[in-house]
């Protein structure tokens, strides 16, 4: 249920989040999700991508800095209070959510999220039982 | 290694022998000076002593300094003591610090220099059956032509590869089997990283040492391009105006480089007073060319700051020792009134692990000084949260503070975009107007 995150270093600098996406558009890597964690001077840009294994080794050929890390992805209902419930969940299992994006999927009706906990393997148990749906890789890289 | 000298029975010359070829040579510099360079005869007037008045070594201290702003003063050729004809060959410093300043050599004086390129070398380990592959700059810089002349003063087989090019480099390392390899300690680094991406196992080369100067570097990073080339690096120091590098070199032992004082006599004295330092205190370091005829410098003022140890080094060597610069004065930082040399700020970044590439960037915001030292990102020390980045950054500007006491902001940025050096690395970028 573990799904593969590219975390790339991105200096503070304008256009270059256009140069790292043109690098692996070049190799042909579909982006499922996006999303960018800045401060002043540098940002992470964190991708899930179709192809994680080929968008790495275009990056580091690159010379970017990358690292793969393990998210899960749940799917909820696109209804008021979903969301607060999935974090209900969590937050009696007493898991720390590190931080988390969202988007809204193609099938109606439903929208997807990305977290990044501290515990993986607990939150994906703690989840199952209270009934919220979790994707696979392969649900995310061929959506 | 041990017992192997290019010259034995002058590096392991007992100290009267010393004393004797240096006094002797001191005289006929003196004397030199006195008839054939104008500055020179005005000085030592003006302090009331005549060529007799020195006797030996030890009077050394009673002649004027020269700096390099008396070069300057007399550019291009006014210091020189031989009439132009004589001169066998011309180097130039860069002109990084000011106006450039030229130097001229007979064709003694670049026998002697190649002598103490060769004794380099040997210390260095090197022996005539070795190919010295020289990456420093041919050309009015003097590293290229000066290790060149060294190998072949040996009787190595020497390789003019120059600097640039470094796939060329390693390319000429792996097929030709470069023994020995010299060049600044940043194009080291270069060559270094360009063997690592270039996914070349460095223990596969037959490079077993490396003879690097003309900047000032770090222990640390001596360590990092020894693990990057699996090779042993040695510290060579000279400077133009005395001849070129060979004029200090570390031997297996590593412990502060050996000075080729028959040729090139050292005083430490205190920048402010001029007055000499005992063994063991840092101060600015002082050079007489007792050895040479063109440009036969008395007391030249390095800008160097290191320490000397005359007590005869286990590799049988008598010459005494400098301790590695720390970095030149005019290198020197003043941020908020604390003095530090950027070598400093290196040796804290290397010891917290961060990658040796780095840059300093001075500015004035207001009345007050600012630093910033940038850092390249690596892949070991990533981190999917902005937490623990900027924990790094914590982390570097507390040991700075704690260590140099010297506030600075740490910016982090992407591998690779600090420009690369082929010759001297440009480590400090200042933007105060002062």
């Amino acid at each position: 249920m573990q799904i593969q995150q590219l975390s790339i270093f991105v200096e503070n600098k304008s256009g270059r989040l256009a140069e790292i996406t043109e690098i692996i558009g070049k190799a042909n890597v579909d982006i499922r999700a996006i999303s960018v964690a800045d401060t002043s001077d540098f940002g992470i840009l964190r991708l899930i991508v179709d192809k994680p294994k080929e968008a790495v080794e275009s990056l580091r050929a690159a010379g970017l800095t990358v690292s793969l890390t393990s998210v899960i992805a749940i799917g909820i209902d696109d209804k008021p209070g979903e969301f607060a419930k999935a974090m209900r969940v969590l937050a009696d299992g007493d898991i720390g959510v590190e931080y988390m994006y969202a988007f809204i999927s193609r099938d109606k009706g439903k929208a997807f999220v990305i977290l990044r906990v501290l515990e993986t393997e607990k939150a994906v148990e703690c989840l199952e039982k209270n009934g919220i749906t979790l994707l696979s890789a392969e649900d995310i890289y061929g959506m | 290694m041990q017992g192997n000298y290019f010259q034995p029975e002058l590096e392991c010359a007992s100290r009267e022998v010393l004393h004797y070829i240096q006094s002797k040579r001191l005289r006929k510099l003196v004397e030199r000076c006195y008839n054939n360079v104008p500055l020179y005869k005005k000085r030592m007037d003006e302090f009331g002593i005549l060529p007799g008045d020195i006797k030996d070594i030890d009077d050394v201290k009673k002649l004027p300094f020269t700096t390099k702003q008396d070069l300057r003063d007399t550019y291009p050729f006014g210091l020189f003591a031989v009439p132009r004809e004589e001169l066998a060959r011309i180097h130039a410093s860069s002109g990084t610090t000011g106006k450039q300043t030229v130097v001229g050599y007979t064709k003694a004086d670049i026998d002697a220099w190649a002598v103490g390129a060769a004794r380099s070398i040997v210390m260095a380990g090197g022996t005539k059956a070795d190919l010295v592959h020289v990456s420093y700059g041919y050309g009015l810089f003097t590293g290229g032509l000066g290790l060149h002349y060294g190998a072949e003063k040996l009787g190595a087989t020497a390789i003019p590869v120059s600097s640039g090019n470094t796939k060329r480099q390693v390319q000429i390392l792996q097929d030709y089997g470069s023994d020995i390899i010299c060049c600044t300690p940043s194009y080291a680094m270069y060559i270094g990283e360009t063997v690592r991406d270039m996914g070349i196992d460095p223990q596969s080369l037959r490079v077993r040492a490396g003879i690097f100067g003309a900047e000032p570097w770090t222990d640390e990073m001596r360590r990092e391009i020894e693990r990057l080339l699996g090779i042993k690096a040695f510290d060579i120091y000279g400077l133009s105006e005395i001849a070129g590098p060979g004029v200090a070199c570390e031997c297996y032992l590593q412990s502060g480089l050996h000075i080729n004082e028959d040729m090139f006599y050292p005083e430490i004295i205190d920048p402010d007073t001029g007055e000499v330092l005992p063994d063991g205190t840092y101060g600015e370091l002082v050079f007489t060319c007792i050895g040479k005829e063109a440009l036969p410098l008395m007391r030249y003022r390095t800008r160097d700051i290191c320490s000397l140890d005359h007590t005869p080094c286990e590799c049988g060597r008598t010459l005494v020792r400098m301790s590695k610069p720390r970095g030149r004065t005019d290198d020197m930082l003043i941020i908020r009134g604390i003095n530090v040399f950027p070598s400093q700020i290196e040796s804290v970044l290397l010891e917290l692990g961060m990658d040796p590439n780095y840059q300093l960037v001075v500015d004035r915001v207001g009345n007050l000084d600012t630093l910033e030292v940038q850092v390249e990102m690596t892949e070991g020390m990533f981190s999917d949260t902005v937490r623990s980045l900027e924990s790094i950054e914590h982390k570097i500007g507390n040991a700075l503070q704690s260590t140099l006491n010297i506030v600075a902001k740490v910016r982090l940025l992407e591998p690779k975009s600090i420009p690369r050096s082929e010759g001297k690395a440009k480590r400090v970028i200042d933007k105060r107007k002062l």
